[in-house]
């Protein structure tokens, strides 16, 4: 189903400009398995187009400049930060957020053992943890905690959840 | 964010036809390459680049990492730092190149930083990042307040009495210790660049980075044929563990013959202008016994010439001990 973006809301971060409209630029983004068609402003990042375009709210901002990892998704399988990419450059790529991982009856490994081990206390840095650790499975990572702590370093957490969150981590790669 | 058109060229000779009309390539410029974003989408969300049009170079096939027939490795401009840092000849032959990667930035980051991003990569200095602030390498002529301002973490070399910017790179400290060449393909055709030469310092005109001009597409970068037997180190002291600019950080790649230094290249990051090697480090070694002392001689050498800023003096001590320590790690190795 095609969505219909109104790129003033994208643009509120920024100088709002009367040529926005006439620059609107058609993409298709891949979202979890289903194609969006949408009409953008060019200066749209991946990640403010998943969230106010797509309305997938999961893929969260934090600093919007690269610093926290909040917004992480994965593109063709590898984790990037989608605040430092324009929804245009990923057109027709294949983009997972949080909710294509799994669903509260049928979680992801790595959500279930986030929920088992406590992995996080006011939830908002968590599904770019999540986001994190699931491609981290697919990298190449020292099986130590150290290892892990390295290769997470692009996600904070203010509530400072970090050693469960390592725990958690440790917990499916044990399991896989 | 200022409005952009946004094109996507068919070709490498398509993306460097539409920038040659830019009026610069340096800051400011009118038309900008777009690879990984990760410094060029975070400098136009303040405002610090404005370009007016956008070519997305993410799809031109340059992103290869391919054996060359010297020996040497070739490495596409659009190469993924994540995929350089991970090849398994970076890892054999080039550890430096891929210890210095994997200690930048962030795993997200490196997945979409490119090769010839982080050769362009930009200063972290606060006032170039701040519109409301003066900045000579931003606005001309405008001044420079990190001089009298925070300058904890500017450098201490290179600098000039407009400008003292340090370079944030950790690839490029890497690829001077290798030795890397850069291939530019612009309108009148390609050139090779010694990295050493790729890099201007700021001098009168900070706002001029590099020597690339309008319509210059870096396309790849070369390295030559590895050392054998070298013994390869990137040490790299910042402010926390991880995800952090160096402060300091050292590059060495080193032979040792009989105890004895028989090659050495020296690069120091967080402390240069641009990417700085150091031949006062490197011929203060060249055939002298590997020993602790001889190590730190070298170190004296490097940093001998260091103009420290108001808060930055501690960068002198704090550079010879990380080369130290990579030296010394490099011997034990």
């Amino acid at each position: 189903m095609a969505t219909i973006f109104d790129p003033t809301v994208s643009t509120r971060a920024g100088r709002a400009e009367n040529s926005a409209n006439e620059l609107a630029v058609t993409v298709t983004l891949r979202i979890n398995g289903k194609e969006h068609s949408l009409r953008i402003d060019p200066r749209t990042t991946l990640l403010d187009c998943i969230r106010e375009s797509v309305e997938l709210t999961g893929t969260k901002k934090g600093c919007d400049h690269g610093q926290c990892g909040a917004c992480t998704v994965h593109v063709n399988g590898r984790r990037v930060v989608s605040c430092l990419s324009l929804a245009l450059v990923n057109d027709g790529e294949e983009i997972t957020t949080i909710e294509g991982l799994g669903t509260p009856a049928a979680m992801h490994p790595m959500q279930a053992a986030f929920l088992a081990c406590d992995a996080y206390q006011c939830g908002y840095c968590t599904s770019g943890q999540i986001m994190s650790a699931v491609a981290l499975l697919n990298e190449s990572c020292g099986p130590d905690d150290a290892a892990v702590k390295e290769l997470m370093s692009g996600n904070i957490c203010r509530c400072g959840a970090y050693a469960n969150i390592v725990d958690a981590i440790q917990q499916v790669r044990k399991r896989a | 964010m200022h409005t952009f058109e946004f094109t996507r060229p068919a070709d490498p000779a398509a993306a460097i036809n539409a920038a040659a009309h830019a009026k610069t390539a340096q800051q400011g410029a009118d038309v900008r390459f777009l690879a990984g974003g990760t410094t060029l989408i975070d400098l136009m969300k303040l405002s610090v680049e404005t370009p007016a049009r956008l070519l997305d170079i993410n799809r031109l096939p340059l992103d290869t990492i391919e054996d060359m027939p010297d020996g040497g490795l070739k490495i596409g401009a659009t190469a993924r730092n994540s995929d350089l840092a991970n090849h398994a000849r970076v890892q054999r032959d080039y550890s430096v190149l891929s210890q210095a990667i994997l200690s930048g930035a962030s795993a997200q980051l490196r997945n979409m930083a490119t090769t010839a991003g982080n050769l362009l990569q930009r200063t972290r200095c606060v006032y170039f990042r701040d519109t409301a602030m003066p900045c000579n390498k931003r606005e001309p002529g405008s001044g420079c307040p990190a001089i009298t301002g925070s300058n904890r973490t500017l450098a201490i070399f290179g600098t000039s009495e407009h400008c003292i910017a340090t370079n944030p790179s950790d690839m490029c400290v890497a690829m001077a210790a290798l030795e890397a060449v850069i291939h530019v393909q612009g309108p009148q055709g390609t050139r090779a660049i010694p990295i050493g030469d790729v890099h201007l310092l700021p001098g009168n005109t900070p706002h001029r980075e590099t020597v690339l001009e309008p319509g210059d597409l870096i396309t790849h970068v070369t390295l030559p044929s590895p050392k054998q037997g070298s013994r390869q180190v990137y040490l790299k002291l910042r402010d926390r563990a991880s995800f952090e600019f160096a402060l300091a950080s050292a590059a060495v790649v080193m032979n040792l013959a009989g105890g004895n230094v028989s090659y050495v290249r020296i690069a120091l990051g967080g402390v240069g202008t641009k990417p700085w090697r150091s031949p006062e480090a490197e011929s203060a070694l060249a055939g002298k016994a590997a020993s602790a002392a001889n190590f730190r001689q070298a170190a004296e050498a490097a940093l001998r010439n260091a103009k420290p800023q108001s808060e930055n003096k501690f960068k002198i001590e704090l550079a010879k001990r990380c080369l130290t320590h990579a030296l010394q790690t490099a011997a034990n190795g």
